[in-house]
């Protein structure tokens, strides 16, 4: 191997001041969350103690925030399934051109690049106009499937892009018919992208505050909770939830990763029969 | 017997498969964007809107000299987040993409960046508070150095902090796209360069910059979509002393006067799509999917 340049190093070092940059603070106010009672926002600490954390599991003390997540797990989970059914079935039609699909195609970018709070605006007002109430379920619900169907369809386009067609060939050929190559051979091929699809439909949901903020109602999700908090609660309880929510992420994306690689295992251990028909 | 023709059959198929989606789009979408364009153009009182046609809330909103600073004002963040996010996210990508040389470490480094990007944005931003703050850790090593004698005060709530979070949150949406296409660069194209005896920097300026050109642009989309219609951290990391158009139409939502609040909308809306169409003008998205 060639010896590295002097700017591997130069760029090394800029790259470890970019994650330092990136986890810093997160670290900060996870250690700041385990503040004494008496201690405050920043540094010093003031002993050691989970009181913060205990104070959150005192539901008067900071408002609904086992409510709340409740909600946005929930709203998560809907969102999650919808947005990998339907981006899966979008991406399935994309595949062929169908008059419209040009239109529908800027449709799906400029949902993306719109700012959300006019989408939060329009679906609050269309509510209001009816005369409907705006629920998480309903109202917030759909203004956050325009922030995570785009992303999951990106993802399908670039995974069908990746695809072999004449594995579908193959089964035609074998007399599968439309439903069957689609249950046997495509979606098991695409299966560990889902994965990727519904974390990100997920986690999207549970984090997204413009498109709930006039959509979600009297109930408010979780990241509304938040938002809500830092404007009035000045102690390092809000540090606890930070820690708490960011943990809680992990565990999330964690589950997800080791499902993919699971599945990506099990695809390679079971796709293959070569030589099982000998002897 | 009528014969199908097996063109308009599969694309019979593909309009079913796309229905749900498209309606879910035309609800929450394009129905919201008209019906804010509507709206913008109703008139309304102290505690309520009703339908009219009237151009005063544009009229309002376009003269008032506040509008115009604000718009200033968020180009302003604009411009400064988009630099360091390009800088940023192009050597990070670069280093990635070039310096390392084993996938899995590409990869393994790579989620590194994009983990921080899954937890809560408002945690994220909270998350300067105990670094920027009259006592907090930057005011503490800087005075623990000699550097300064007292605590800085533009650290937190100042437009500084309001760029440095935007960037925090943001640069890794530069990251991905321009990874992303520098990993499909060929890197025989960069062998061929050097033998033809290209130095290190004319490679970054005539192979590498031209190749990722499509990545900047799609990263460059998405931060000043993001920056030009934020509220919330413009609000939180200025401690309410800066404004943002976002923040305009958000404190004409708390002040219940929507029919102004569209109209502001329809203005930002056309803005920020102006943006885009001009940036379009150098990347065909749909041939980099």
């Amino acid at each position: 191997m060639e010896p590295r340049p002097r700017s591997f190093y130069l760029l090394a070092a800029f790259f470890a001041l970019f994650v330092i940059f990136l986890y810093g603070p997160i670290l900060t106010i996870g250690v700041l969350s385990f503040q004494g009672p008496q201690g405050g926002l920043t540094f010093p600490m003031n002993g050691v103690s989970l009181h913060w954390f205990a104070d959150l599991f005192e539901q008067q003390a900071v408002g609904d925030i086992w409510g709340s997540f409740r909600r946005s797990f929930a709203l998560g989970l809907m969102v999650m399934i919808v947005t990998v059914v339907f981006s899966v079935m979008g991406g399935l039609a994309f595949r062929n051109r169908f008059r419209g699909s040009t239109v529908l195609f800027y449709v799906i970018i400029a949902s993306l690049i719109i700012p959300s709070i006019l989408v939060s605006l329009g679906v609050g007002l269309i509510f209001n106009i009816l005369d409907l109430d705006v629920h998480w379920a309903t109202s917030g619900f759909g203004a956050q499937l325009t922030w995570t169907l785009p992303f999951g369809l990106l993802i399908m386009f670039a995974v069908f892009n990746r695809f072999d067609r004449s594995y579908e060939e193959a089964a035609r050929d074998l007399g599968a018919n439309a439903w069957q190559t689609l249950r046997h051979v495509v979606l098991p091929i695409i299966g560990p992208s889902l994965i990727g699809i519904a974390l990100f439909g997920f986690t999207l949901s549970y984090d997204e505050f413009a498109r709930t903020l006039l959509t979600a109602g009297s109930y408010n999700t979780l990241p509304l909770e938040i938002f809500g908090m830092t404007t009035n609660v000045t102690s390092p309880v809000l540090y606890a939830l930070g820690t708490l929510t960011t943990l809680f992420s992990l565990v999330i994306i964690g589950s997800f990763l080791t499902i993919g690689v699971v599945l990506r295992r099990r695809r390679t251990r079971l796709g293959s029969d070569a030589g099982k028909g000998l002897v | 017997m009528k014969t199908t023709d097996p063109i308009s059959r599969a694309e019979k198929v593909s309009w079913l498969l796309v229905t749900p989606l498209a309606c879910v789009l035309a609800f929450f979408l394009l129905l919201p964007i008209a019906t804010i364009t509507v709206v913008s153009f109703w008139n309304y009182n102290e505690w309520s809107f009703f339908p009219d046609f009237i151009l005063d809330n544009y009229a309002f909103h376009l003269t008032s000299h506040v509008t115009w600073a604000t718009y200033l004002k968020t180009l302003k963040f604009m411009a400064l987040t988009w630099i360091f996010c390009t800088a940023i996210g192009f050597t990070v990508a670069y280093f990635l993409a070039f310096h390392v040389r084993s996938l899995s470490v590409q990869i393994a480094l790579f989620l590194v960046c994009t983990i921080p990007f899954w937890t809560s944005n408002i945690i994220r931003m909270i998350s300067w508070i105990p670094f920027l703050g009259r006592n907090g850790i930057a005011n503490s090593a800087l005075i623990g150095m000699g550097v300064i004698d007292e605590p800085l005060e533009w650290l937190l709530y100042s437009d500084f902090a309001v760029v440095l979070a935007f960037v925090h949150l943001y640069a890794l949406f530069m990251v991905v796209p321009i990874f992303n296409t520098m990993m499909r660069i060929d890197k025989s194209l960069i062998e061929a360069a050097r033998d033809a005896g290209a130095s290190s920097l004319q490679i970054l300026t005539n192979v590498i910059i031209p190749l990722t050109k499509p990545g900047i642009m799609i990263g460059s989309i998405f931060v000043v979509t993001v920056v030009m219609g934020d509220f919330i951290t413009v609000r939180h990391m200025s401690g309410g002393q800066s404004a943002s158009v976002g923040r305009l139409i958000s404190n004409e939502i708390a002040l219940l006067q929507y029919p102004s609040a569209a109209a502001s909308s329809v203005v930002l809306l056309c803005t920020v799509l102006i943006m885009i169409a001009v940036m379009m003008r150098f990347v065909d998205i749909r041939k980099e999917l």
